[in-house]
């Protein structure tokens, strides 16, 4: 090939020039398709943004027949089931951030590793599934009836444990976050440099006091920006959730009740909405669900850039 | 020190080692479960058939989802025609010409906003650009959709792959006098060829299975596409319409589905995988 290459020395500026405007051109694209996206965005939801103003976030009445739209039921059930999967998701992910960084015999590291990034492969649809058959009537079995015949007493843990509800969807967006906040945690607790490690262990720590006071501490920044990156991850997940979640847009205390969520209710009534306000709506909680997971991913970037910089830690996600 | 506490800081330290070690192992729990009940639910459900012919309507035996599985292929390759190109030649843009500038920062930054976008977001904005203006639900909506998704992914992979290629091959192509562009597209490219591929791998692997804006877009066909202006079927897009079922024989169907489906996803992040080892004992 370097005989090939050598032969026709004659290079074409003209080729030079269009193959550099080319890749100009290309990631000059990117740009333009993402401010396009945003334009949409804004541009199709004015209708409901101009009819509803603020009352759109506040008020609980989603009803298309009557053409009021209210998106609190669905701004309720996005948070509170994310709330749920961060609960959960992040010790667990530490832990096994931790394992892989600090305890794991080295054998063991790579297919581990490997296992937790095969469950970020899964597609979400499939999480659904299994959740459907086989993690929603676990739930129902296992942690509802036992947490109410305790607990029932409490708003949080009343009412008949359907298993479709709430509390199904937050812990399944757990399992579906845990691989994003581990994998990221790792990288940022192996760049928690060697020194201040052997530091604290010749000073005669344990590994525990080791991590809890040296490695966990200068990592923080790092892993509240992976969590911040699951938390948006959350917010956005629809197949899994719509079809666990029950799809009710009501908001109740109890976590085994039925409810929605913004992601959720875009994909089971886009295509049914007629109505230009129906339809704008819709796309308005699109615009939000766009808003928030932009400034999350904004926030969680800064943080975990500013602990591994340089080290091509991003491109991992 | 007093020994109680010494004691004490002993048995911290295995409690929470333990602790450590039963978290890394809940987190693995699921992927046993979802893969072994797919494997276990969905087996029995393929067969020659399956693969090859139409679904059937309700209460009628037999029959498959040969259409949804080549409606996947389409849409996976026109994402591919569209995902693949942009993505790798902003990469080439990001780290071969502008490794600093100013514009490579914000295509950088909103390379990873993209990554952060909810699918069903995308979705959306497909539905608005490319379904309404043409009043119908369409392969090409939905392989739109998809390549825009395929995008930020492919630049990642492929930035990160080009910034492993060492500068002093660039350096000696130089000085035997081969141009800039020439030396990007016979010598650094060709060099990370099998990095780029299996970026190409993850883009296609996560694509294919997703569901959200594909409701949106491609909508679903219970029939051959004839035209990628008609709407057409995908695995995912079935596999939760049968789910939602209450019959029997759609449910082992949706499981079957399934079965493809990961097969698929998973062989693809397990060939990358294989790849990159390779790739970083080169390098090393």
């Amino acid at each position: 090939m370097e005989d090939r290459l050598l032969a026709d020395k004659k290079n074409n500026p003209l080729a030079e020039k269009l193959f550099k405007s080319g890749t100009l051109i290309f990631a000059s694209l990117i740009i333009m398709l993402f401010i396009w996206m945003v334009l949409v965005l804004f541009f199709e939801s004015r209708m409901s943004i101009q009819k509803f103003g603020f009352q759109f976030l506040t008020s609980t009445d989603w009803n298309p027949v009557k053409g009021h739209f209210g998106a609190l039921p669905f701004i309720f059930g996005t948070v509170v089931s994310s709330f749920i999967a961060i609960a959960i998701a992040t010790p667990i992910s530490i832990g096994a951030a931790l394992f892989l960084t600090e305890l794991a015999p080295k054998w063991l590291k790579a297919p581990i590793a490997f296992l937790i990034e095969l469950l970020a492969a899964i597609p979400s649809i499939l999480f659904g599934l299994w959740g459907l058959f086989v993690f929603v009537p676990f739930v129902r079995e296992w942690l509802e009836t036992p947490l109410m015949s305790i607990l029932g007493w409490l708003p949080l843990f009343s009412g008949a444990p359907i298993g479709i509800g709430m509390l199904s969807a937050g812990i399944l967006l757990a399992i579906m976050i845990i691989p994003i906040i581990t994998a990221l945690s790792r990288d940022v607790i192996e760049s928690v440099p060697t020194l201040q490690k052997e530091g604290i262990l010749a000073l005669g720590a344990t590994q525990w006091e080791t991590i809890w006071r040296v490695v966990l501490p200068i990592a923080r920044p790092g892993i509240l920006g992976a969590v911040i990156l699951g938390l948006g991850r959350a917010l956005g997940e629809t197949m899994a959730v719509t079809m666990v979640i029950g799809n009710r847009p009501e908001i109740k205390a109890s976590l085994f009740a039925p409810a929605h969520s913004m992601a959720a209710v875009i994909a089971n009534e886009f295509t049914e909405a007629v109505e230009d306000i129906y339809l704008s709506s819709l796309i308005e909680i699109g615009l939000l669900l766009f808003l928030v997971t932009f400034v999350l991913n904004a926030l969680a970037r800064m943080l975990i850039w500013s602990l591994t910089r340089g080290q091509g830690v991003e491109g991992r996600l | 020190m007093k020994p109680s506490r010494l004691a004490y800081r002993k048995w911290m330290n295995l409690m929470m080692r333990s602790v450590v070690i039963l978290f890394t192992f809940l987190a693995l729990i699921p992927l046993v479960s979802i893969i072994g009940y797919i494997v276990y639910k969905g087996y029995g459900a393929i067969n020659w058939d399956f693969f090859t012919q139409l679904p059937k309507p309700v209460g009628e035996a037999g029959g498959g989802v040969g259409n949804a599985i080549v409606g996947t292929g389409i849409l996976v390759g026109i994402a591919s025609v569209i995902g693949i190109p942009i993505g790798i030649m902003s990469a080439v843009f990001l780290n071969e010409y502008s490794r600093k500038g100013m514009l490579s920062s914000i295509v950088r930054f909103v390379v990873d906003i993209m990554l952060g976008i909810p699918s069903i977001v995308i979705g959306i904005f497909a539905y608005l650009e490319f379904v309404r203006p043409f009043g119908n639900f369409s392969a090409l909506s939905g392989g739109l959709a998809l390549g825009i998704m395929m995008i930020p992914i492919v630049v990642r992979a492929t930035e990160e792959i080009l910034r492993l290629v060492p500068d002093s091959i660039r350096e000696g192509a130089y000085a035997l006098g081969i141009s800039k562009a020439k030396t990007i597209m016979r010598i650094v490219i060709p060099y990370a060829t099998k990095g780029i591929v299996t970026g190409i791998m993850i883009g296609v692997a996560r694509v294919a299975g997703e569901t959200a804006p594909l409701l949106l877009t491609a909508f679903g066909n219970h029939f051959w596409s004839k035209k990628l202006t008609e709407p057409i079927a995908s695995l995912p897009a079935q596999i939760f319409d049968y789910a939602k079922s209450p019959y029997e024989d759609w449910i082992t169907k949706a499981w079957g589905a399934a079965l493809v489906l990961i097969f698929f996803v998973l062989s693809l992040n397990i060939l990358a995988r294989i790849f990159t080892k390779k790739r970083y004992k080169n390098v090393a």
